[in-house]
């Protein structure tokens, strides 16, 4: 047989893809079906939070966080505020703290029901997102019985939360929880065992720990390669050191072991918003939800509307809003999708000078290329299912 | 071996031991806010990550974050920022060098491949150059993007905006109309804060 010439083939995977997960383009270089070289073409979402951020007070830069993981959008709040919080030396009130705990970890539940279920989606199981998006469902129902909205909650602001939780809506939240475990062991089901699913993840998208802590990863796609590195019990935050959970580590650092960390976490995190159910009912539990000196938090709706001390706060906080002392800082959450940082620079204004976003994803998806080149094209959607990434937040 | 709090004494005697291993490449060094902070000069910097990722006492082996700041009073008007973690000691580490728009900084992406998409930003939002990048092009911003919008000096509403043009059947880009004039409110208190002549005060 006569020599045949071939050719590398560059294909285009996205924008408009249903496996990219958002908004990627990806230009693929294929030899037959290997890839040779991947380059992701980010930033078809970049609306410019950062700069947007440094033209408003403290307060008007809450709702932008909301819109960077918009799977989780309360743990996006969360780094924000902690980091004011901080520059400011304020304390939350405990039960501000439970609070903001239970709602990041309906959160974490909310990415990884989210992760899993479409990655399982993209590598041809049907039925997971199916039932996996009734539960979602679910809790968006909760965030919207909590700040009024199913997504861009706003909730988690500087000081502390919006405003209470309503006592039927912690028992309801409650109530979610053993049902939720039993939806959880279904999924497993259908998923752990399952034959296709084992062959189209198993050693697919291999990341060592070396590597994974050199490309900047962090979250699942540690804890997958063996790390028992987790922010809430590293370097704990808020109420997260009385609470009890478990890291889940992997020992490949494969597809199929970040899939069972992740199904291991949503039990974890039903484990600790039970813990916090609990100790909001308890007495100690009870109390104000935010900062009460009235300096960062604005006054509720009766006191402003009675007293003149609380319509003048009312009036300066939604005006010019308060000022953070000159200084920078970083802080950092350990969101469901990996450590999401907050990197504020104040100059003693009520406006951020600068705020720098760390976005687990952002460090996750510049290693397509590493985890893609010589696997087949087919993985590529399995891997960049695995690595959990959110376009809100890697283009900002 | 995870020490459960980082507080500022280690990190003093943190930046210490960096300080008396690497004189010359520290500047200055800062504690505030439960962050350790190092000024380095800027030809010293890939050597002293390289010493921060491989001294067997320190570990420094991810990468967290690199960003660009604009100071545009400063004569150098840029500060690059690495954030740097070590998990064995659970240690956060700041490092700060400062350039301007011509002077490129040495790219870290041989010590943390991870470095790579970080630097392509901040080349991307403040220009800042990055020598021994492989790959230096921009990232987030539109194909064909001019300017560089997190500098202070780029306007927040941008110069030019895109729109589906029925008639030519194509997107075209046109510079930036608003309807409403951009606001920017200045909120600071009169009794404070404020450093130029209020209107109608010149006459008093």
């Amino acid at each position: 047989m006569s020599e045949v010439e071939t050719r590398n083939f560059t294909i285009n995977f996205g924008p408009q893809h249903p496996a990219a997960h958002g908004v990627l383009r990806l230009v693929l270089e294929l030899d037959g079906e290997i890839v040779e070289r991947a380059d992701p073409h980010v930033g078809l979402l970049h609306r410019g939070t950062e700069k947007l951020i440094e033209t408003k007070t403290y307060l008007q830069a809450v709702p932008y966080f909301d819109r960077l993981d918009y799977v989780a959008p309360m743990n996006q709040e969360h780094g924000f505020a902690l980091a004011v919080e901080r520059m400011l030396d304020i304390t939350v009130p405990r039960r501000g703290q439970l609070i903001r705990v239970l709602y990041c970890e309906i959160g974490r539940i909310l990415s990884h029901m989210l992760n899993i279920t479409t990655q399982a989606l993209d590598v041809g199981a049907l039925t997971p997102p199916v039932w996996g998006f009734e539960e979602r469902e679910k809790l968006m129902v909760f965030y919207e019985r909590a700040s009024g909205s199913r997504m861009h909650a706003a909730y988690i602001r500087p000081g502390g939360v919006h405003q209470d939780l309503p006592q039927a809506l912690i028992d309801d939240i409650d109530a979610f929880c053993d049902p939720f475990l039993k939806v959880c062991d279904d999924i497993e089901n259908l998923l752990t065992g399952n034959r296709i699913f084992k062959q189209r993840n198993v050693d697919i998208g291999v990341v060592t720990l070396e590597q994974a802590w050199e490309w900047g990863f962090s979250g699942v796609m540690v804890r997958g390669s063996g790390a028992a590195w987790d922010l809430r019990k590293s370097q704990p935050y808020e109420c997260y050191e009385e609470m009890e959970f478990d890291i889940p580590i992997g020992k490949n650092g494969d597809n199929y072991d970040r899939y069972l960390i992740r199904m291991e976490e949503m039990r974890q995190a039903t484990h600790i918003m039970r813990q916090c159910v609990k100790k909001l009912n308890e007495p100690e539990g009870k109390g104000p939800v935010s900062s009460t000196d009235g300096k960062i938090v604005p006054p509720n709706r009766q006191e402003m509307k009675r007293s003149m001390e609380g319509l003048i706060h009312h009036f300066k906080l939604y005006t010019e809003g308060y000022k953070v002392p000159e200084g920078e800082i970083y802080a950092a959450v350990e969101a469901p999708k990996g450590e999401f940082g907050v990197y504020l620079i104040s100059d003693g204004s009520n406006k951020p000078y600068r705020c720098k976003v760390k976005a687990p994803s952002f460090a996750h998806l510049s290693a397509l290329d590493f985890l893609c080149r010589g696997h087949q094209l087919a993985d590529v959607a399995a891997v960049l299912g695995s690595l959990d990434v959110v376009f809100g937040e890697i283009d900002r | 071996m995870l020490q459960v709090d980082a507080n500022n004494e280690t990190l003093h005697e943190l930046g210490e031991y960096i300080a008396q291993k690497l004189p010359d490449s520290v500047l200055g060094q800062q504690v505030a806010y439960g962050d350790l902070s190092l000024d380095v000069p800027r030809d010293k910097l890939v050597s002293l990550v390289r010493f921060l990722h491989d001294d067997t006492r320190l570990r420094f082996i991810s990468l967290v974050d690199i960003c660009g700041v604009d100071y545009p009073a400063r004569a150098e008007r840029f500060d690059v920022v690495y954030h740097l973690l070590s998990p064995t000691r659970n240690l956060r580490i700041r490092l700060k060098i400062s350039t301007d728009e011509a002077t490129p900084v040495a790219s870290v992406t041989e010590v943390f491949p991870g470095a790579n998409w970080y630097e392509r930003e901040a080349f991307d939002m403040f220009g800042i150059l990055f020598t021994g990048h492989p790959d230096l092009r921009r990232l987030l911003t539109d194909y064909g993007f001019d300017g560089y919008p997190l500098r202070k000096d780029f306007p927040t509403s941008g110069y030019v905006e895109l729109r589906y043009d029925e008639s030519r059947k194509k997107v075209v880009y046109e510079p930036v109309k608003l309807t409403q004039e951009f606001r920017s409110f200045d909120y600071l208190s009169p009794w404070e804060g404020t450093d130029y002549v209020l209107p109608g005060d010149e006459k008093a």
